[in-house]
């Protein structure tokens, strides 16, 4: 797979270059921000730092933190370093954590990610030859246009399906003959069910990869979806604040994705200090838009868990390598005092060979928080005495209970009962009033 | 000799017991004896049909989780002490029974109980020996 990349010269470049780059463009983003931006100018003017103080990229360290709370209290456009009429276009996050905020990018901005984009379709082994079908969300949501955008930029066909209409999703694949395919990996194992559902076996279809994002997944979820649809499944990220997809992504070896870090630079902190952890610890990920005009942001907090590592990988591309997000410090469950990422019981349920559908429900009862696991029925689980299922509760709170330490209680529910996603997958409903 | 029980996952949700008969009905499937075992959040249907394979195949059109299990049904005579005969001979046999449910014949005079044992085709041996009568699966399913 060695040789294949769509800008060799950055993906591959030496830690010297990458660092004249990264060190030259963090500059210009001080003097833009500065200069356009008053929040950051006064957030600067606070710590005392002037433009001329930052030099080299490992000045970023002193540069102030920007939070969500910040895009949202200079909602909508507060933030922005452009006038409106250098925007191109409009973006709003999905929300999934609250408020809405929007986002803006440049003509270049847009060129920048696109060219992420074509990137990481180029890193699971895309090439120009290839039909690109897209299922993630057309519309404020970055997932769809960001991958369609990318698959031109590359030169690729790019098929706009966007998400719902999974029959029609199954047949486009089929009839069309996809070769790789974009969306949410809760929305692929959807896919995948459906097309076994149809009766089609997934080795027929021609699609050999899949370019899965916007929410966190397990390599057990991987290896599921590889098996349902036949396919390579990569991992992306990208967040609308930096860019949509294509801030990062696997390549061929799955052993963590290659930052496009000439334009995003990424750092981890510690979420509760702030100071900056080195390679192989995990902690906050944290963005500086190095390459960005219409909103530059300044070490955004992602509040994505994962770990870098900055070793030259075997695919020989050097750009550092994140590893795949283990949750959010927002959506990790407190439950009697345990920290737990739903991703965490997601591991657990599918070691035990669960169905991958399942719904985690917490509340909380004479002031107790409780865990509910509801974990589908399958066949292959299911017995025609109570003991046996009973034992597959126990089996399955044990496990919670020795690997998690959380105490759980499990429900089966008759397959297809939890609501399938045709993009991000509700997991977890919360039902305490904190 | 074996009979083919229909065992059914069901969630312990008001009107899912009518749902999935009214799929057996338009299968135009006859129920022969039926028994539903309960915990607190599911429940296990049982079900002995005069079809079975149409039976499994509405329901799992259905999306429902449904198999088929062996059990063995016996005839009893319904008079004090015949029940327990039959439940003696298992036990003098060391053969546990997982779960059993009972109906009474349209014949005058006979029970018919249905058993789910750990091993089917040892307790059918010992309670042919001793003279119970064991129901064909065509006589169950044709009743």
């Amino acid at each position: 797979m060695q040789g294949t990349y769509f800008q060799p010269e950055l993906e591959c470049a030496s830690r010297e270059v990458m660092r004249y780059i990264q060190s030259k463009r963090l500059r210009r983003l001080v003097e833009r921000c500065y200069n356009n931006v008053p929040v950051y100018r006064k957030r600067m003017d606070d710590l005392g730092l002037l433009p001329g103080d930052i030099r080299t990229i490992d000045d970023v360290k002193k540069l102030p933190f920007t939070t969500k709370t910040d895009l949202r209290d200079n909602y909508p456009f507060g933030l922005f370093a452009v006038p409106k009429g250098e925007l191109a276009r409009i973006h709003a996050s999905s929300g999934t954590t609250g408020k809405q905020t929007v986002v803006g990018y440049t003509k270049a901005d847009i060129d920048a990610w696109a060219t992420g984009a074509a990137r990481s379709i180029v890193m699971v082994g895309g090439t120009k030859e290839d039909f690109v079908h897209v299922s993630y969300g057309y519309g404020l949501f970055t997932g769809g246009l960001g991958l369609h955008y990318g698959a031109e930029k590359l030169g690729a066909t790019a098929i706009p399906v966007s998400s719902g209409n999974t029959k029609r999703q199954v047949q486009i694949l089929q009839d069309y003959g996809s070769d790789i395919l974009c969306c949410t990996p809760s929305y692929a194992m959807y896919i995948g069910e459906t097309v076994r559902d149809m009766g089609i076996d997934p080795k027929t279809l021609r699609v050999r990869a899949g370019i899965f994002g916007a929410e966190p997944w397990t390599e057990q979820m991987r290896r599921e979806i590889e098996r349902l649809l036949a396919i390579r499944a990569y991992d992306i990220y990208g967040l609308s604040e930096i860019a949509g997809p294509g801030v990062s992504c696997e390549c061929q070896y799955q052993n963590g994705l290659h930052v496009n870090e000439d334009m995003f630079y990424p750092e981890i902190i510690d979420p509760d200090t702030g100071e900056s952890l080195p390679d192989g610890v995990y902690g906050e990920l944290v963005f500086t838009c190095i390459g960005k005009e219409a909103l530059p942001l300044m070490r955004y907090r992602t509040r994505d868990i994962c770990a870098l590592d900055h070793s030259v990988c075997e695919c020989g591309r050097t750009l550092v390598r994140m590893t795949k997000p283990r949750g959010r410090t927002d959506d990790m469950l407190i439950i009697r005092g345990i920290n737990v990422f739903p991703s965490q019981i997601e591991s657990v349920l599918l070691e035990l060979g669960m169905d991958p559908n399942y719904q985690l429900v917490v509340d909380r009862k004479n002031n107790l928080d409780t865990l509910e696991v509801q974990v589908e029925m399958t066949e292959e689980m299911f017995s025609d005495t109570v003991r046996n299922l009973e034992a597959i509760e126990h089996r399955i709170a044990n496990a919670l209970q020795s690997t998690l330490n959380i105490v759980a209680k499990i429900r089966l529910l008759e397959p297809k009962s939890i609501p399938r996603s045709e993009g991000k997958a509700k997991r977890v409903i919360d039902k305490r009033s904190l | 000799m074996q009979i083919q029980q229909l065992s059914i996952f069901v969630e312990n949700k008001s009107g899912r017991l009518a749902e999935i008969t009214e799929i057996l009905g338009r299968a135009n499937v006859d129920i022969r004896a039926i028994s539903v075992a309960d915990t607190s959040d599911f429940g296990i249907l049982r079900l002995i049909v005069d079809k079975p394979q149409d039976a499994v195949k509405a329901l799992k059109e259905a999306g429902l989780t449904v198999s088929l299990t062996s059990v063995i049904a016996v005839g009893i005579d319904d008079r004090p002490g015949e029940f327990a005969k039959a439940m003696r001979i298992l036990a003098d046999a060391d053969i546990s029974v997982e779960y059993m449910y009972a109906f009474i014949s349209r014949d005058k005079g006979k029970a018919f109980v249905i058993l789910r044992v750990d091993d089917s085709e040892k307790a059918m041996e010992h309670l042919r020996a001793k003279g119970v009568a064991l129901l064909a699966a065509e006589e169950i399913y044709g009743m």
